[in-house]
């Protein structure tokens, strides 16, 4: 006979063995069930927060490094009409590119809020000035349309690209493409439409582009908004002047991402007294993300193997107790002629039998629990096919490291003492 | 054949030695059918143990089928009792869980059979014992009767050559102890070596000779 019919018969008994005796077997493979299925449950949650989260780090691009112009604390006063004076500038943005070597390109941005119009319709748009580098630095899907060019630069020319929501909400039944909108008191040709990116914060850093975001020419944003920008609130007049709110460098290797940021922070810290700019660097988030994902992966560790610990010992526990019940089959066995290592392979098998059914068991509800946590609390989760392959070899292992001493116990039974056994 | 030379079997209990046999030399030929009779304590089961490859002796020499026997390790005496000896105990010893078919395919699969080979084997030898037809039972729904023709089936599954018979018909009625013994004498007439323990006379009459032990030493050969 074969080893695999063999093996095939040892797994058809245990099976049977354990369905002579179905809520024990049951409830002896709760520990590896929930065991099982709490560390598969566990580790969907935490990848699907961790893929989201270095996802949204991955759009702003792990070879770039964004600067945001920030008004520092001591800069703020209660003066009820004064100017402040911030930020990066665009002395700052041609220092960068010609001292650094290692910057690829440089893109600087004017974020500039302002209401837009379009027949009856408005809406709170966030005109983005900026270059046509921008599109490729912040990598967006076109939808219709071209970007903006380099002759639109040079032509300071009224033309925009709007983001798919920001299309939408203005310029719902119309043609988009060629369409005009206001914005002041000036007319902007729509000539594209890229894909909106669900805005919103990846470990503290704002995305550079948001949904509701219209693209025109740098020069054009310079000529029409000046670097001034006023803000009426309480009563108070508060001018602000800033000459580019953004500047998003593209670095040439990612290996040299960390060390040019460091360049850079140097650079700006040699010109900025205050310091009203903030440096943030995606790759280091990223890192920092996947460091913070491996102690979480730690942690789940340690419980699942707590849990396939205290399973296991469940087990063994029935396994002896069985042995001792079965010390008259065991006896009767050897005497026909079965040898040590064949009950030590019947008990064994019985046992992983037992713990790899809990295993499949836990597996099923491993996989449930992420879609009843994404059903009702709305997180991703995604189960990982290794936490599925990983869970079953434990189980495996559990029965195995857990199965093999009652196993040893029974073969060593002697087979005179075990058929006198009542 | 079967054979003992100066056996001895001694047991440490406590601080005590006991001599459960004291230096038995007997041979039981090959097809011989033999009752071995003593008082509890006269070390009859103590030899049938021996003579089963279940135990081994202290001192002396057990040869079986040839083979020195006597102090081969634990794996080579399984083999060893797979392959010669057949048991039938006093209380059945059939596996309650398992079917009649399959406690009979006990030492066949344990002998490395195909499945289809050992239910051929399985349900000729339970046609053997008349009871074909109880295939699917378990032994709790069987007699004690049939619970014994049974092990029988089983002891017979590996054709041995010696058949161990310990108080066969001590948890049976007298008419269904006789069946039993009829079914044993066949056998021997087939050619098969008989050994039971028995402290009964009447079952002790179906065989050839009898060999009574006292104190563990053999005591007489009738």
């Amino acid at each position: 006979m074969t080893n695999i019919s063999k093996f095939t018969r040892l797994v058809r008994l245990g099976i049977k063995t354990l369905l002579l005796h179905k809520l024990r077997s049951l409830l002896t493979m709760l520990g590896v069930v929930f065991g099982v299925g709490s560390v598969i449950a566990m580790l969907a949650v935490g990848t699907g927060a961790s893929e989201e989260a270095q996802s949204q780090i991955r759009r702003l691009g792990s070879q770039n490094i964004i600067l945001h112009s920030v008004q520092s604390q001591q800069d703020q006063t209660t003066d009820r009409v004064r100017m402040s004076i911030y930020g990066l500038t665009y002395d700052d943005e041609q220092r960068i590119r010609e001292t650094i070597p290692t910057v690829r390109r440089i893109v600087p941005a004017k974020l500039i809020p302002h209401e837009a119009r379009v027949g009856g319709r408005t809406m709170e748009l966030r005109i983005v000035g900026t270059t046509p580098d921008w599109f490729d630095l912040v990598e967006r899907e076109l939808i219709a349309g071209r970007r903006l060019h380099q002759r639109d630069l040079a032509t300071r020319a009224n033309v925009c690209v709007l983001t798919e929501r920001s299309a939408r909400r203005l310029l719902a039944t119309e043609t988009i493409l060629g369409n005009r909108i206001r914005v002041g008191s000036n007319y902007y040709e729509v000539v594209g439409i890229i894909r909106s990116e669900t805005g919103g914060t990846a470990g503290g850093v704002q995305t550079p582009d948001q949904e509701v975001d219209a693209y025109i020419p740098l020069t054009t944003a310079r000529e029409r908004f000046g670097d001034i920008v006023m803000r009426r609130s309480e009563g108070s007049f508060e001018r602000s002047m800033v000459e580019l709110h953004q500047l998003v460098v593209e670095v040439d290797e990612l290996e040299n991402v960390e060390s040019t940021a460091e360049a850079i922070e140097q650079l700006l810290r040699r010109f900025h007294p205050r310091e009203d700019y903030r440096v943030s660097v995606p790759l280091a988030l990223l890192r920092q993300a996947e460091a913070t994902q491996r102690t979480f992966n730690i942690v789940l560790g340690s419980i699942a193997g707590i849990s396939l610990l205290v399973g296991g010992i469940g087990i063994m526990n029935i396994m002896l107790a069985s042995v001792t019940e079965r010390t008259r089959e065991i006896g009767i066995r050897r005497a026909i002629g079965a040898k040590r290592s064949q009950i030590i392979g019947q008990f064994l098998i019985e046992t992983i039998v037992l713990s790899s059914a809990g295993g499949l068991l836990g597996i099923a509800v491993g996989v449930i629990i992420p879609q009843i946590i994404e059903y009702f609390a709305g997180m991703p989760t995604i189960v990982p096919m290794y936490a599925i392959v990983l869970s079953l070899g434990i189980s495996v292992g559990v029965g195995v490291l857990f199965g093999i001493y009652p196993a040893i116990r029974a073969a060593r039974l002697d087979p005179i003492v075990a058929l006198r056994h009542e | 054949m079967v054979s003992l030379k100066d056996v001895r079997k001694i047991y440490q209990m406590g601080s005590e030695q006991v001599h459960a046999l004291d230096g038995v030399s007997i041979e039981f030929a090959q097809g011989s059918f033999w009752a071995i009779m003593g008082p509890s304590g006269s070390g009859k089961s103590t030899m049938l143990n021996l003579l089963g490859c279940l135990d081994r002796p202290t001192s002396g020499t057990y040869t079986l089928a040839g083979e020195d026997v006597s102090q081969l390790e634990d794996d080579d005496l399984s083999a060893i009792r797979l392959k010669y000896l057949g048991f039938v105990f006093q209380s059945f010893n059939l596996i309650s869980q398992l079917t009649v078919r399959e406690n009979i395919e006990l030492p066949l699969f344990y002998q490395g059979w195909e499945p289809h080979e050992c239910a051929a084997r399985a349900i000729e030898m339970a046609e053997r014992v008349e009871l074909g037809d109880r295939l699917g039972h378990r032994p709790a729904e069987l007699s004690g009767g049939q619970q014994q023709r049974v092990a029988i089936a089983r002891a017979l599954a590996n054709d041995p050559r010696v058949i161990l018979a310990d108080e066969p018909t001590g948890n049976l009625d007298s008419t269904t102890g006789d069946h039993i013994m009829k079914l044993l004498g066949e056998l021997h007439q087939q050619g098969k070596t008989i050994l039971i323990v028995t402290h009964e006379e009447e079952i002790a009459a179906w065989a050839e000779h009898r060999l009574h032990m006292r104190d563990g030493l053999i005591d007489r050969i009738d």
